[in-house]
């Protein structure tokens, strides 16, 4: 048996076609002005290069880069600029910004946006949901498929070490340059791709390298609004061609408020917590050292839900600093006929964005009748059971722990430093084939 | 800088400062409505207990106080408090003024005698808001931040204690009755909360705040109140034309145009602002002294959480060519483009909650 939801993909490209047909492009190159080799020779795109923060908890540089006293860092003038630019080029489907939007009244906050635009003209799709990893497919759309007027720029580290701009960059395809293009459907303003390594046409799976950029560029955007997530495949990911999402919501979102609780300190000072009184049960890393260090606790993380087949999103929020990580299983329920018909006439798409309390409406009377209970509901569907989420955790935590430092450290570290200590090898073995998420074949 | 100095000043007259400095509490008082929301006075006991000099801490702002080892997740929560307008709720109380326990560790870099020891500050938070009769769309806005001291020093943040709870919600009753005597002596409305004053045209502090860290000439003018003024101008914009804020705040802005100003070019702005549509114009403006400029004037529809358009903004660049390496590295209709895209957020985002803005 094969899983598979129906759902409307979101058109993130005007270069999206309806499988079948043609869609029509009117500038350029071959005529096209795409992002192959006929175009791509000639195209000249802004690129920025980053400054690799190698000791973030030194000089306090992140830190003090994301007070929002400061005047706007270079990145975030970039992105909103651009932008600001295509949406006066007309290049959205729709003004993000005539969407209503409101905070749900009650303890978290719940932030609900009226979105009727963004899910029309679109037949539903089936979509695979029972595999996190599947292989990169050439004739399902990608993002070099999309146009150069939607690539706002390049993104890289920078060779020697400051941060550089290049209005003019020719695009160095050997290189393999990491594209910023624009979500033509946007569910807040500045929504952008971050597709890493764009020629290389990596499926939907996370690795340490390309988390690290994704890290740099909340980091280089050092506002504490502008936020990445990351959806894999079975957890509402619709392109299988690896990317990161990030827009602006100036306003904390519901689980960045939420309580958490410390389970450890792990290589590189980075701290693991676990989110309480929360309808998604996900883990929490922060800090460390270095981006490096918390980049290589999470992609571990990641790497080992991707290879046990559960589905995840992700959220990098705090500029950079801090990361949730969200194991659920929504599409399944929704494939396997256990999701009530209430939730799913909402046709509301838990991925990241959603999960963080973000919740983006496409009937006025869902957004009319939005209440803390509804979001709520909602929300503990998507969440792994406690006994699968200890379970899944386990699994998590035996693929960091192999890294878990010895308690040699510093004077951050107070004795007591494990709130309700979890001694790892009181968890039990990790047993394949266990996991009520994952129907098999 | 000289403005940090008159913050006070204005409102609460010289001789507040003395009595404020003679409060054994440790406090500070910012000012949100100067760019960058600075610290506009430091006690004395605050100062001695951070070994900073006053010239060091004024002017700048709380982040400095803060280290590798601070409390991400209190930070958040006093941005949080400072954009919605709110005291930070010290946990379970319900006195208005009590606040929420800020904690996070202090490094004492400036004592000799522990320059590696960690020492752990409570930061309570609360404001007062004050606001001017005689300008209606400005708002002035002081907070005071108090910092407790606690001498063991602990990594994770805890709860304030009855106690501290307590002795924070008197210092913040002797900071207010200082500021709120020195206030009537300038006959300037003091108040703790915010007065409702049901003015359409007075922005939250926090969009003031948000708006602060745009480096760039701009303006934001309301459509709904007669005559279109201008509720908010940049400092880069006082420096641009030479008026002070209190000349332009409320004011139209044709009183930029002048006798040669294209009257076609003027038309073409009316027309965009009608149809609610973005335009960019090459216009010729006035200075306050009468000297005139070219002003590369760009201008867009700024709508709020509801979808409606709430502000048009409009953001000046001087075109003189002068500047070859900006031209060269940063586009000016970018940069434009930029400060339209800052304000669109800021407005969309700090109108959602009901909490937050006008009511």
């Amino acid at each position: 048996m094969m899983l598979k939801i129906k759902r409307v993909p979101t058109v993130v490209s005007n270069y999206q076609k309806e499988e079948g047909s043609e869609a029509p492009r009117t500038v350029g190159g071959c005529g096209r002005n795409c992002l192959k080799a006929c175009c791509i020779q000639d195209a000249k795109l802004p690129l920025y290069a980053f400054k690799k923060i190698s000791k973030v908890g030194g000089k306090d540089l992140v830190v003090e880069k994301c007070q929002e006293e400061l005047p706007l860092a270079f990145l975030d003038s970039l992105v909103l600029g651009e932008w600001e630019d295509r949406v006066q080029r007309g290049l959205f489907r729709y003004d993000v910004t005539s969407c209503e939007t409101k905070v749900i009244p009650g303890e978290y906050g719940f932030i609900a946006q009226l979105n009727e635009g963004r899910h029309l003209k679109k037949r539903p799709t089936e979509f695979r949901v029972d595999k996190v990893l599947q292989p990169f497919d050439e004739n399902k759309f990608n993002f070099t498929k999309v146009g150069q007027e939607e690539v706002l720029f390049q993104f890289e580290a920078s060779e020697d070490g400051e941060v550089q701009f290049h209005p003019n960059a020719p695009v160095d395809v050997e290189n393999s340059p990491s594209f910023v293009a624009i979500n033509v459907s946007p569910i807040e303003y500045g929504h952008v791709l971050l597709i890493p390594r764009i020629f290389e046409c990596l499926p939907q799976r996370i690795d340490h390298e390309s988390l690290l950029l994704a890290l740099h560029m909340a980091a280089e955007a050092a506002n504490p609004y502008f936020r990445l997530g990351y959806n894999s495949l079975g957890a509402f990911a619709t392109i299988n061609h690896l990317h990161f999402q990030a827009y602006y919501l100036a306003m904390p979102f519901p689980i960045e408020k939420a309580p958490t609780k410390k389970i450890a300190t792990l290589n590189g000072g980075v701290k693991m917590s676990e989110l309480l009184n929360y309808p998604v049960r996900g883990l929490v890393f922060e800090g460390g050292d270095t981006l490096e260090d918390l980049s290589k606790v999470v992609s571990d993380a990641c790497i080992s839900l991707q290879n046990n087949n559960i589905p995840h999103n992700v959220l990098i929020s705090d500029c950079g600093t801090q990361v949730f990580l969200l194991p659920q299983c929504y599409a399944e329920k929704q494939a396997l006929g256990e999701v009530n018909a209430e939730l799913l006439d909402t046709q509301v798409n838990p991925a990241a964005w959603e999960i963080s309390g973000h919740m983006v409406l496409k009937r006025k009377k869902d957004f009319d009748e939005a209440s803390e209970a509804n979001a709520w509901r909602l929300l503990a569907e998507v969440s792994l059971s406690e006994e699968r989420f200890q379970e899944v955790k386990a699994l998590i935590f035996e693929a960091i722990a192999l890294t878990k430092e010895s308690d040699d450290s510093p004077q951050y570290l107070p004795k007591d430093d494990v709130v309700d200590s979890v001694d790892p090898s009181t968890y039990p073995a990790v047993v394949a084939g266990s996991q009520e998420c994952v129907v098999l074949q | 800088m000289e403005s940090i100095n008159q913050s006070l000043d204005k409102f609460y007259s010289p001789h507040a400062r003395q009595s404020l400095d003679e409060l054994s509490e440790h406090f500070t008082i910012t000012d949100p409505s100067i760019s960058g929301h600075p610290i506009v006075f430091a006690s004395h006991a605050f100062l001695k207990m951070t070994g900073f000099t006053r010239d060091e801490v004024v002017g700048r702002t709380g982040a400095m106080f803060q280290g590798p080892a601070t409390c991400r997740r209190k930070v958040m929560e006093i941005r949080e408090a400072v954009r919605e307008e709110r005291e930070v709720p010290l946990h379970g109380s319900s006195r208005v003024c009590s606040s929420v326990a800020h904690e996070f560790v202090f490094r004492c870099c400036r004592k000799e005698v522990c320059s590696e020891s960690l020492a752990e500050l409570t930061r309570v938070s609360s404001a007062n808001q004050v606001l001017e009769h005689d300008v209606s769309v400005k708002l002035s806005t002081t907070l005071a931040e108090l910092h407790l001291l606690e001498l063991e020093s602990e990594e994770e943040p805890r709860e304030a204690s009855g106690d501290e709870r307590r002795s924070a919600a008197t210092a913040m009753d002797n900071i207010f009755s200082v500021l709120t005597h020195y206030s009537e002596l300038t006959g300037k409305l003091v108040c703790r909360k915010r007065c409702s004053i049901p003015d359409v045209g007075l922005l939250s502090s926090s969009l003031i705040i948000s708006l602060g860290r745009i480096k760039q000439s701009f303006v934001l003018t309301n459509p709904h109140l007669p005559d279109m003024p201008i509720v908010y101008a940049s400092d880069t914009f006082m420096k641009l034309t030479g008026y002070a804020r209190d000349e332009v705040l409320g004011h139209n802005c044709r009183f930029l145009g002048g006798r040669d100003t294209d009257a076609s070019t003027l038309h073409l702005i009316k027309e965009s602002i009608k149809t609610e549509q973005p335009c960019t114009v090459r216009i010729l403006n006035y200075r306050k002294d009468k000297s005139s400029f070219w002003n590369l004037l760009h201008i867009s529809p700024v709508r709020d959480a509801s979808g409606k358009v709430a502000y048009f903004v409009g953001v000046q660049i001087e075109d003189d060519y002068k500047n070859e390496d900006f031209r060269r590295c940063w586009r000016p209709d970018m940069k434009q483009l930029s400060v339209v895209g800052v304000v669109k957020v800021a407005v969309r985002s700090l109108s959602m909650s009901a909490g937050s803005s006008k009511t």
